[in-house]
Formats: C-alpha cells, sequence, structure tokens
C-alpha cells in the first residue's frame, strides 16, 4: 500500500485505544463488585447463610476476594496483561480455555450473520432505492422497519417452534459440533441462529444503504457515468454502490462488533456454547475473572474491527489519509 | 444549408410532480460542424435544454413535449439502450464545475477506458488511446494523471480530463455546459483555446451553455437567446452582437464591461429579475422589465419571427420604430 499512516496518526489512535480499553477495564470490574452477591453466594446460592464466619472468610481467600478492591484490579490485571486471564471455578477450568471453545463459535456464528445479513441488507436497500418511492421501496422500507421491530428472541423461538414442531427438524437440539468434527452438522446448527441475527444485521443495513444511495444517485459523477454510456447496472454498481460504500461499512463493522460481543439470547436459544452464554454464566455465579476478562476480549476485538475498519475505509476512498 | 445534425422541435420540460413549464416549446437546429451557443441566465432553461440531448435531466424533471431527431430518431422517445449507444460515443457532454463530475473514487485513466468498453467492449489499445487523449489536451504526464485519482488534480486539469473523455471516441456533437464558470480566469483562457482548436480539428458540432454573452463571441457560430424558458431571439453571432432585434438581448450587450470605456460610467443593468417560466403564460416574458412593452406584450405571447437580421420574439423589435 503506497499510503502509510502518519506516525503521529497511529500514536494518538494507539493511544485512545490504551485509554479505552483501560476505562473499560475499570468499569466492568466495579460493575461486578457493585451489584449484589459476590462469588460465595454465586455459587452457593441461599446455603451461603449457613456458613460460619470462618468458613466464609476461607472462600473469599479461596475466591481472591479477601483482598482490597486496589490488590483485586493490580492482580487481575497484571495476569490478564501476562495471558493469564483467570479460573473458572464452577466449570473446573481456565478461562483461556473456556474462551477457547466459546470463542469460535461465536466469531462463526457472528461471521455468517454478518455476511447473510450484509447480503441481505445491501440487495433491499438497492432494491429500494432504485426507485424511491414506488411499490418496491415501500416493501423494501416496510422489510427494514419489520426486521427492526420484530425482537430476535421472538423470531429465534418461532422458528424452532415451527422447525421442531410442523416439521420435526431442530440440528440444534443435538449436541453441538464444530466445523471440523462434523461440518454438515455444523452448517445445520449455525444456520438458524445465523438467519436469526443477519435479519438484526440487515435491516440498519438496508436503512444506511437505502439512504447512502439515494444520496450518491443526485451526485454530479453519477450523471457523468450516465452521460458517458455506461449501461445502468454497471452506473448502480461501479459508480453509486462503490461511493455509498463508506456509511455501510460502518454500519456493518458496528453490527459485527455487537455479535462477535456474544448474542446472549440466541445463543441461549440455540443452545450455542458461545461467548454470550460463557458470559451470562459467569454474571450469574459471580464469576470475577472470567466476566472481566471475558468483557476485556470483546472489547479488544470491537477496536480491531474498529482498526479493521478504517483500514477499508482507505482502501475504499483514496480520499483519506 | 444541409440537412442538420440534430433538430429539436417544441421541446418543452416540466417538472414531474406538480406539471411547472421550465423550458417552453423550443426549437432548434444544429448543422454538422456548426457551433451554437445558448445564453441565458440562471432558471432560463439553458441547461436543462442541453441535458434534455442526452436523456441525462434530473431526477423530478422531465421533457413533457416536442422531439429531438437525431440520426432518424426521436432521442425523447427512443429506448433507453438506443440513447444509452449515442451517450458519450455520439454526443458527448462537458460539465460546468469538474470538481463533482468525476468519480472520486475511481482513477481518471479507469473513468475514461469506461468510455471505450461502453461502446466498444473491451479494447487492446484502450489504454495506448486514453493517453493519447490525455496528452491531446495538454495533460503533462498523461502516465501520472492515468493512475491518478481526480482529487489529485486541479479544477482546470480535471476540466481537461472530462474534456479528453468527452473527445475520446470523437462524437459529432459535444455539449458544453458552461465548462469555465468554475475555473479561474486564467485557466477559463486556456480551457477555451483548448476546445476551440479541438471542435477545427475535428470539425465537430457544438452546442455551447453560458450565461456569459463575452464567451461565446469568439466561439459559436450561431447564438440562442433564453429568456424564461424560451427562445426570445436566434441569430449569426455577428448579427446578434452587432444589431440585436430583442430587447432583453440589447439589455444583456449593453450591460456588458467595455474595456474601451475611459469614462467610468455606470455598468448598465436591467432592472428587476427574471420571472419564473411557470408564472408567465400568454405574455412576453420580458414585459415586467422592458421599457417598449405595452399591452399586447402582457397579454399576448410573441413568437420568433425573421426580421432585418436575428429571429426575435418580440412585438416590437429594436430595429423597428416606436
Amino acid at each position: 500500500m503506497n499510503k502509510r499512516l502518519p506516525s503521529t496518526v497511529f500514536f494518538t489512535r494507539l493511544a485512545s485505544v490504551i485509554t479505552t480499553l483501560f476505562g473499560i477495564s475499570i468499569f466492568v470490574f466495579i460493575v461486578l463488585r457493585v451489584i449484589p452477591g459476590d462469588s460465595i453466594t454465586g455459587s452457593l446460592g441461599i446455603e451461603t447463610g449457613a456458613l460460619t464466619p470462618e468458613q466464609i472468610e476461607s472462600l473469599r481467600a479461596y475466591y481472591g476476594i479477601d483482598k482490597s478492591l486496589f490488590g483485586q484490579y493490580f492482580s487481575w490485571m497484571g495476569s490478564f496483561l501476562t495471558g493469564d486471564f483467570g479460573f473458572a471455578y464452577s466449570n473446573g477450568v481456565s478461562v483461556l480455555e473456556l474462551t477457547k471453545s466459546a470463542l469460535p463459535v461465536t466469531i462463526q456464528l457472528a461471521l455468517f450473520g454478518t455476511i447473510f445479513g450484509v447480503i441481505l441488507g445491501i440487495s433491499v436497500g438497492m432494491f429500494s432505492a432504485s426507485k424511491p418511492g414506488s411499490v418496491r421501496d415501500f416493501a423494501g422500507q416496510f422489510f427494514g422497519l419489520l426486521a427492526l421491530a420484530v425482537p430476535g428472541f421472538v423470531l429465534a423461538t418461532t422458528l424452532v417452534t415451527v422447525m421442531a414442531n410442523v416439521f420435526g427438524y431442530f440440528p440444534n437440539g443435538f449436541e453441538y459440533m464444530s466445523p471440523w468434527e462434523d461440518p454438515w452438522m455444523n452448517f445445520q446448527q449455525m444456520m438458524f441462529p445465523s438467519l436469526v441475527l443477519g435479519i438484526a444485521v440487515a435491516a440498519p443495513v438496508m436503512r444506511t444503504t437505502r439512504s447512502a444511495l439515494l444520496e450518491t444517485v443526485d451526485k454530479d459523477f453519477i450523471r457523468t457515468a450516465h452521460g458517458k454510456g455506461v449501461k445502468h447496472r454497471v452506473v448502480q454498481f461501479k459508480h453509486v454502490l462503490r461511493n455509498s460504500l463508506i456509511p455501510i461499512v460502518t454500519m456493518t463493522g458496528i453490527q459485527f462488533g455487537y455479535l462477535l460481543g456474544g448474542a446472549v439470547i440466541t445463543e441461549k436459544i440455540f443452545a450455542m456454547p458461545g461467548m454470550g452464554r460463557q458470559i451470562l454464566d459467569a454474571i450469574n455465579k459471580r464469576e470475577y475473572a472470567t466476566v472481566q476478562s471475558s468483557v476485556m476480549i470483546f472489547a479488544i476485538m470491537f477496536v480491531l474491527i474498529n482498526l479493521i475498519t478504517d483500514i477499508i475505509y482507505r482502501r475504499i476512498d483514496p480520499r483519506i489519509k | 444549408m444541409s440537412s442538420p445534425l440534430i433538430k429539436v422541435s417544441n421541446l418543452t420540460v416540466s417538472t414531474s410532480d406538480d406539471n411547472r413549464t421550465l423550458v417552453n416549446s423550443v426549437s432548434f437546429e444544429i448543422a454538422p460542424g456548426e457551433a451554437v451557443g445558448v445564453v441565458g441566465e440562471s432558471g432560463s432553461g439553458k441547461t436543462l435544454t442541453a441535458l434534455s440531448l442526452l436523456g441525462l435531466l434530473p431526477r423530478g424533471v422531465q421533457a413533457t413535449a416536442g422531439s429531438i431527431s437525431y440520426d432518424g430518431k426521436d432521442l425523447l422517445h427512443t429506448d433507453s439502450e438506443t440513447l444509452r449507444s449515442i451517450r458519450g460515443n455520439k454526443i458527448a457532454m462537458i460539465y460546468q464545475d469538474p470538481m463533482t463530475a468525476l468519480n472520486p473514487v475511481m482513477r481518471l485513466g479507469a473513468q475514461l477506458i469506461e468510455v471505450i468498453e461502453s461502446h466498444e467492449g473491451q479494447s487492446g489499445d484502450a489504454t495506448e488511446r486514453v493517453l493519447t487523449a490525455f496528452s491531446d489536451v495538454g495533460i503533462p504526464d498523461p502516465k501520472r494523471a492515468y493512475e491518478s485519482y481526480p482529487h489529485e488534480f486541479s479544477g482546470g486539469m480535471r476540466q481537461r480530463v472530462m474534456i479528453a473523455m468527452a473527445l475520446l471516441l470523437s462524437p459529432e456533437l459535444l455539449i458544453a455546459d458552461e465548462p469555465t464558470t468554475a475555473l479561474d480566469v486564467t485557466i477559463q483562457q486556456q480551457i477555451l483555446a483548448l476546445v476551440m482548436h479541438e471542435r477545427r480539428k475535428r470539425n465537430m458540432s457544438m452546442l455551447w451553455i453560458t450565461h456569459d454573452l463575452g464567451v461565446v463571441a469568439n466561439l459559436v457560430d450561431r447564438v440562442i437567446v433564453m429568456y424564461a424558458g424560451r427562445i426570445v431571439e436566434v441569430g449569426s453571432v455577428k448579427d446578434v452582437f452587432t444589431n440585436p432585434q430583442h430587447p432583453y438581448t440589447a439589455g444583456l450587450l449593453a450591460s456588458l464591461p467595455k474595456a474601451s470605456d475611459k469614462n467610468r460610467t455606470r455598468l448598465v443593468s436591467i432592472p428587476g429579475i427574471p420571472p419564473k417560466p411557470w408564472t408567465v403564460g400568454e405574455s412576453c416574458a420580458f414585459s415586467a422589465r422592458c421599457t417598449r412593452a405595452d399591452d399586447q406584450c402582457r397579454t399576448t405571447l410573441p413568437l420568433l419571427r425573421e426580421n432585418s437580421s436575428t429571429q426575435a420574439a418580440c412585438f416590437h423589435l429594436m430595429g423597428e420604430k416606436r
């Protein structure tokens, strides 16, 4: 690439990223301590009341919450930075092990959902924008609004109910299979949750696409393209869509980031052992290390996606330096 | 006179939603090799007239009556594929603002290649032709220009690229919509000289749209003066400039600053502003601003008529006694 990031820009970016991540780490640390209950009540529930003070004290030491807040934070941060994400007591494995199995599920789900959603969203958006104010525009916009209005859990439970009861087909009822163990089963299990997530992604992508296209189509250079005798279809893709990509890519990046954060409800309904489920279980059990480290992993991924989006901007628009 | 290259008859352009007439019954011809200038203020309908020839009217505006005959076809009623095959190939256009007329995310070379590919398909020597076209219009480093993006070029250079693009397939008619308005004065002269040179070389017809009478004086053979959506005067450049018949044309010429004027007299101006074309109705659109207007002007629409030098749409021509 001939355009290189000027070093000042690079360092400003780096500084803001580090500040953001630092802020997130403090925020999640504090929130976890503010909500009622701790690791002991999280694992023992009401039986905690039967414990003697000595037992509680030793359990606090076991979970590492006997230290001061500063001590806890720095001990977690210190180990997190050296690649030790902590220990998930209830699962009996390290958070790293847990994440290793959950993260690929979430990434695959997010990828499938985003790809499906972007293809659907851009198609419907182009369909809508091709004739603003027409019946097809109305139909496209109605789809966008519907997809935005129907919550994922409604769509997900409806799908599960209909597929399982009417067709007797529900691949997610079986044990989860990774694509390396059983690609075909994995694909079937990914299909429905990806569909649900994809529709949620498609709605904002469609709306962004439509408005970006409508804005671009009135630009002078589109008239130039038609004036050159370029075929209508080519103008639509090569000139109009190409020049509308920046907001579409932005929206796609944001949506993909959300999905990577774990589609908690969708993963739960379709019994996908992804990050959403991991973090939800960890919150319920007050597994501080698991929650904190998982959130940090999300945050880092989100930052990475923003970085990738920025690189894509530069590829799309040569004016962005 | 040989048969015209293009013949516009009673072209009427209106808005789609509330049917306001923007261009009203405009008729003119362009002969092969002839250069015609269309002069008028903003809103006189000159640009819409030009865009109609290529079917490039903006959204919400359409040609509602008339015909544009070219090569045995009516461009207003032909199918879109025929129109497309003519655009950029037989009739090409250069636009007012070179800063916005080029696709910002495409390399300049690719934007010209596209013209060739749209009309001739894949062509082995396309790159070579584009480089030649760049050097023909005076772009210093064609190879670099080929790889450049529009934002890396100045306005004058971009307009040269637009001209190279328009001339690439040697069109029969070049439509120029105020191509110098957005440029610095020194650059304007260069662009005018370039277009004149290329036109002579190719014996190409030209339709030059401008609000600046001074620009067309040296550039075209015939002048069409438009006012509030209608043609008010047509004639050879010499006749229109030396012996204007329509009071509006006369007023326009009188308002040109003269370099020879040593007395520092006040610049003449026409009082008032042009009316919106759709509000005029059956009257002379200029009557409200005209010193020669009478009741007839305010109630009857004057049509173009022959007179001593030009054709003018006026009941009280400048050459006639009042």
